[in-house]
C-alpha cells in the first residue's frame, strides 16, 4: 500500500536535509511502528506523507497504491485515503467540532462523487464513534481543539480518523501527553480500525503504546534513514537496551 | 455554521473579480443637473413636494456645509472629490414616488428580482425554513416565525416601493420612505429629524442634511413589538450620481424593532459617492436592532472605481433601560468611513456594536464605533472583527467615553484582526476616556494571521485550500454572525466567502 523509495527531503526555508535515503514498505492490513530517538526525522516523515509544503522532496518517491503522491496537495492526499493523526492538533476557533466533522466528511464524499450525508445518518455515525471513544457529545459542540486537554485532543483525532475511514493511517506520537486510561481508550480505538485493507503507521518514541497496539513490523529511524527493521521483538529490545546498540550496529 | 458549504459553493460558481451585482439597468431617469447650489436644493425639495420648514432646514445645512472642510483624520486616501461634478438627484421617470406594487415599473421590479430582493408580499424569503441542520445549531430567538420581511426599495434618489405597509399599519407601525413621512407625518419628522445627528455634526452629515433625497422612516409606537423584520434595500444605478439617504427610526416606550439595510451598485470605473445619515431613537425600555449588510461595488482588482462610503450612523438611547444594537457586515465600497455609535443617555441603557469588516484588493476601511456613556449604570459592548486580504488596509477606530455623571458605566471592547497574505494591513485605534472614577472599561485586541499550521491541519482532513480558508474565517467571525437575523446570517457568510475569493495565493 505504501512504498517509500530512497526518499530525500529537506526544509524549504533553510535547505536542511532531514530525510536522507529512506526506504519503507507497508502492506495493506499491516501495522508498522516507526521508532527512533529525538530528531531522527519521525515527525518530518509524517508531514511529508501528508503533503506539508514546508518540506521539499529532492530525490526518490512515495508510492501509495502504486501511484506517486508527490504532486498531490494535502487535501487531495486526504481524499485519497491518507490520514495523519497530529502530535499537536491545531485549534480552530469558532468552528464547532461537529461542524468541522461534517464539512470534512462531506468534502471527501464530494471528491468521490458521493452525495452529502443526510443529517440523521451523520449524527448517528458521530454518536456511535464518540461512544466508542468515551467522548461526550457536548464536547463536540465546542470549537475544535480549543481548550481541549491533551487527552481530549488525541481522542478527537482518533474520532476524525474513524469517521473519515482512511486507508492509510499515520499516527504521530499519539501516546504523548496521555495518561494510562486515555492511552488504553485511544489504543482500543486504533485497534478497532485494523482491517485487511487498511495500513497503520504508528510513530512513537516509546514501547509503551506498542503494548496496546501490537505492531506487525518495527522500523528504527535514525538520521533520516531506516537503519533496522524487525518484528515486535525489536521494540522490546529497544526498550531494554536503548537506541545506542542499534545505532552502533548500523554505524 | 450551516453556511460554510454554501459559502464554498458560491465561491466556486463565481469567477475571480466578478462582482455579482455589477450590472446596470437602462431606465429613463429624471435628473437634476450636475453640481450643488441653493437652486439644486430648492429643486430637490420641490420634486419631493416638501413643506417650507423642510426646505429651510436643508438650506441652513447647506450654508453651514459651505463653511466646513473635508475631514482628513481617517486612515484612507483618495483623490479630492469634486462636489460640483455629481448629480444630486436622479429618479426613475416612471416612478416619481412610492406606489403600490402593481403600479411600479416592471423594469424596476426586474432589477430587484435580479438582486434577489423579495418585493412581492406573499413571498417568503429563501432560506428561512428551518432545516434539519437546526438540530446542530443553537435556537435563535430573534427569528420571526413568519419569515416575512417588509422591504423599502430605494433606487438612486427615491423610494420606489414599500411592502407590507397595510399590515404594519394595523399594528400601528409606520414604515415608509422619509419623503412620504415628511408629507404625511410632519410632526414626527420635525420632532426627531436631526435630534441625534444635528445638521452641524460633520462634513458629510451636513452635506446629507442639505441634499438627502430619500431613505426610510420607521415609527413603532409605545408598547408595540414590530410584527416583522423591516428592511431597506439601497441601489445606486445612475452614473455620476451620489446617493444621500436619510433614515430615521423611532421606538417609543417599550417598543421593539429589528431593521436591516442592504446595498449594491453597478460596476463602474468612476468612483461614486454615498453619504448617508441614520438616526435611531429609543425611548424608555425600547429596543432597536439595526443590521447592515453592505456590499457596494468595491472597485476592480487594480483598485479602479468603487463606492466612496461616508456614513454617519448614530443611535440615541434616550430613555431609561433602552437598548440599541448595531450589527454590520462590511464587504463592499472602495472606501468605508463609518462609525455607528450609541449615546447612552438613559439610565441603565445599553449599546452594542458587532462588526465584521472584510477588505480585499485595494479597499480601504476605517470603521468602528463610539459609545458615549452619559447615564448611570450604562453598559456597552463592542466586538469588531477585521479581515484584511490583498493590498487592503483595515482600521478599527473606536471611542468609549464616560461622562462625569455616568456612574458605574461599563464597557467591554474586543477587536480582532485577521490578515490573509502579507501585503495588507490591519490597524486598531481605540480612544478611551473616563471622567467618572467608577467606570470600568475593558479592551482586548489581537491580530493574527491564518497560520500555515491551521491551514495544513484543515486540508489534511480533505478540505481544499479555499474552503479551508473560508472555514477558518467563518469561525473567526462567528460571534458577530450570530447577532444577525438568521436569514441574513447565511447571506453574510456567503458574502464574506465571495469577498475573500482569490485572496489565497
Amino acid at each position: 500500500m505504501l512504498e517509500i523509495k530512497n526518499l530525500h527531503a529537506r526544509i524549504v526555508d533553510d535547505g536542511t536535509e532531514i530525510i536522507r535515503g529512506l526506504d519503507l514498505t507497508v502492506k495493506a492490513g499491516e501495522v508498522a511502528a516507526i521508532m527512533g530517538p529525538n530528531g531522527s526525522g519521525k515527525s518530518t516523515l509524517s508531514y511529508i506523507l501528508a503533503g506539508r509544503e514546508d518540506y521539499e522532496v529532492t530525490e526518490g518517491d512515495i508510492l501509495y497504491n502504486g501511484q506517486s503522491i508527490l504532486e498531490m496537495d494535502p487535501a487531495e492526499r486526504a481524499t485519497a485515503g491518507i490520514f495523519l493523526a497530529f502530535q499537536y492538533p491545531m485549534e480552530i476557533p469558532g468552528v464547532a467540532t461537529m461542524e468541522f466533522l461534517k464539512v470534512a466528511m462531506n468534502e471527501q464524499r464530494k471528491a468521490r462523487g458521493e452525495e452529502p450525508l443526510k443529517i440523521p445518518e451523520f449524527l448517528k455515525r458521530v454518536k456511535d464513534a464518540a461512544g466508542l471513544l468515551n467522548m461526550d457529545m457536548n464536547m463536540l459542540k465546542r470549537p475544535l481543539n480549543v481548550g481541549f486537554s491533551g487527552g481530549e485532543k488525541k481522542r478527537a483525532e482518533i474520532l476524525q480518523m474513524k469517521l473519515l475511514e482512511p486507508k492509510l493511517c499515520v499516527l504521530d506520537e499519539t501516546d504523548s501527553g496521555l495518561d494510562i486510561d486515555a492511552l488504553k481508550i485511544v489504543a482500543d480505538g486504533v485497534n478497532a480500525l485494523r482491517s485487511p485493507d487498511r495500513a497503520i503507521v504508528v510513530i512513537t518514541h516509546y514501547q509503551r503504546l506498542l503494548e496496546h497496539i501490537v505492531p506487525d513490523s518495527v522500523h528504527v529511524l535514525y538520521k533520516g534513514q531506516v537503519i533496522k527493521s524487525g518484528d515486535k521483538s525489536l521494540a522490546l529490545d529497544l526498550e531494554t537496551n536503548g537506541y545506542a546498540g542499534v545505532i552502533g550496529q548500523a554505524a | 455554521m450551516p453556511a460554510v458549504q454554501e459559502t464554498i459553493d458560491r465561491v466556486r460558481k463565481i469567477d475571480v473579480d466578478q462582482y455579482k451585482y455589477g450590472f446596470q439597468t437602462e431606465i429613463e431617469m429624471d435628473k437634476a443637473p450636475k453640481g450643488l447650489s441653493e437652486e439644486i436644493i430648492r429643486f430637490i425639495s420641490a420634486k419631493k413636494g416638501e413643506p417650507d420648514w423642510m426646505l429651510e432646514w436643508r438650506l441652513g445645512a447647506y450654508r453651514r456645509w459651505l463653511t466646513l472642510e473635508e475631514p482628513t483624520w481617517a486612515r484612507v486616501h483618495y483623490p479630492k472629490i469634486d462636489f460640483q461634478d455629481i448629480h444630486y438627484y436622479a429618479a426613475p421617470k416612471s416612478t416619481p414616488g412610492p406606489k403600490s406594487l402593481s403600479e411600479v415599473d416592471p423594469e424596476l421590479l426586474k432589477v430587484y428580482e435580479k438582486l434577489g430582493i423579495p418585493l412581492k408580499e406573499q413571498e417568503i424569503l429563501a432560506g428561512v425554513q428551518k432545516t434539519e441542520e437546526s438540530e446542530l445549531e443553537e435556537a435563535n430567538d430573534n427569528v420571526y416565525k413568519s419569515g416575512r420581511v417588509a422591504v423599502d426599495a430605494v433606487f438612486d434618489s427615491v423610494s420606489v416601493v414599500t411592502t407590507f405597509k397595510k399590515e404594519l399599519a394595523e399594528a400601528g407601525v409606520i414604515f415608509c420612505s422619509i419623503s412620504e413621512a415628511i408629507r404625511e407625518h410632519p410632526e414626527l419628522v420635525q420632532k426627531y429629524l436631526g435630534s441625534v445627528v444635528p445638521t452641524s455634526d460633520n462634513f458629510y452629515a451636513t452635506l446629507n442634511s442639505a441634499v438627502f433625497t430619500d431613505g426610510s422612516f420607521v415609527f413603532v409606537p409605545k408598547g408595540v413589538r414590530c410584527p416583522m423584520e423591516l428592511s431597506t434595500y439601497f441601489r445606486i444605478n445612475e452614473k455620476n450620481t451620489g446617493q444621500f439617504e436619510r433614515t430615521l427610526i423611532i421606538a417609543e416606550e417599550g417598543a421593539y424593532v429589528s431593521y436591516l439595510e442592504g446595498c449594491t451598485a453597478p460596476q463602474r470605473d468612476e468612483n461614486q459617492l454615498h453619504a448617508a445619515v441614520v438616526e435611531l431613537i429609543a425611548l424608555d425600555d425600547a429596543e432597536i436592532k439595526y443590521s447592515t449588510v453592505q456590499n457596494w461595488y468595491p472597485g476592480d482588482a487594480e483598485g479602479k472605481g468603487g463606492i466612496y462610503n461616508f456614513v454617519t450612523k448614530r443611535g440615541d438611547c434616550r430613555g431609561d433601560r433602552s437598548k440599541i444594537s448595531w450589527t454590520q457586515v462590511e464587504t463592499g465600497s472602495a472606501i468605508t468611513w463609518k462609525y455607528p455609535s450609541c449615546i447612552l443617555r438613559g439610565d441603565d441603557s445599553s449599546g452594542e456594536f458587532y462588526s465584521i469588516a472584510v477588505s480585499n484588493g485595494y479597499q480601504q476601511v476605517d470603521s468602528g464605533t463610539k459609545m458615549i456613556h452619559l447615564g448611570k449604570n450604562t453598559s456597552s459592548r463592542i466586538i469588531s472583527k477585521g479581515i484584511a486580504a490583498g493590498y487592503s488596509q483595515n482600521t478599527y477606530r473606536g471611542q468609549v467615553s464616560a461622562h462625569r455623571k455616568a456612574t458605574n458605566a461599563r464597557n467591554f471592547t474586543n477587536c480582532d484582526s485577521l490578515l490573509i497574505g502579507d501585503q495588507c494591513g490591519a490597524h486598531t485605534v481605540p480612544y478611551m476616556e473616563a471622567k467618572n472614577a467608577t467606570a470600568q472599561f475593558e479592551h482586548e485586541a489581537t491580530t493574527s494571521k491564518i497560520s500555515e499550521d491551521q491551514k495544513f491541519y484543515v486540508m489534511q482532513r480533505g478540505i481544499p485550500e479555499e474552503e479551508a480558508i473560508a472555514l477558518i474565517v467563518n469561525g473567526f467571525v462567528k460571534d458577530v454572525i450570530q447577532q444577525l437575523p438568521m436569514e441574513f446570517a447565511v447571506e453574510a457568510q456567503k458574502l464574506i466567502g465571495i469577498s475573500l475569493e482569490g485572496s489565497v495565493g
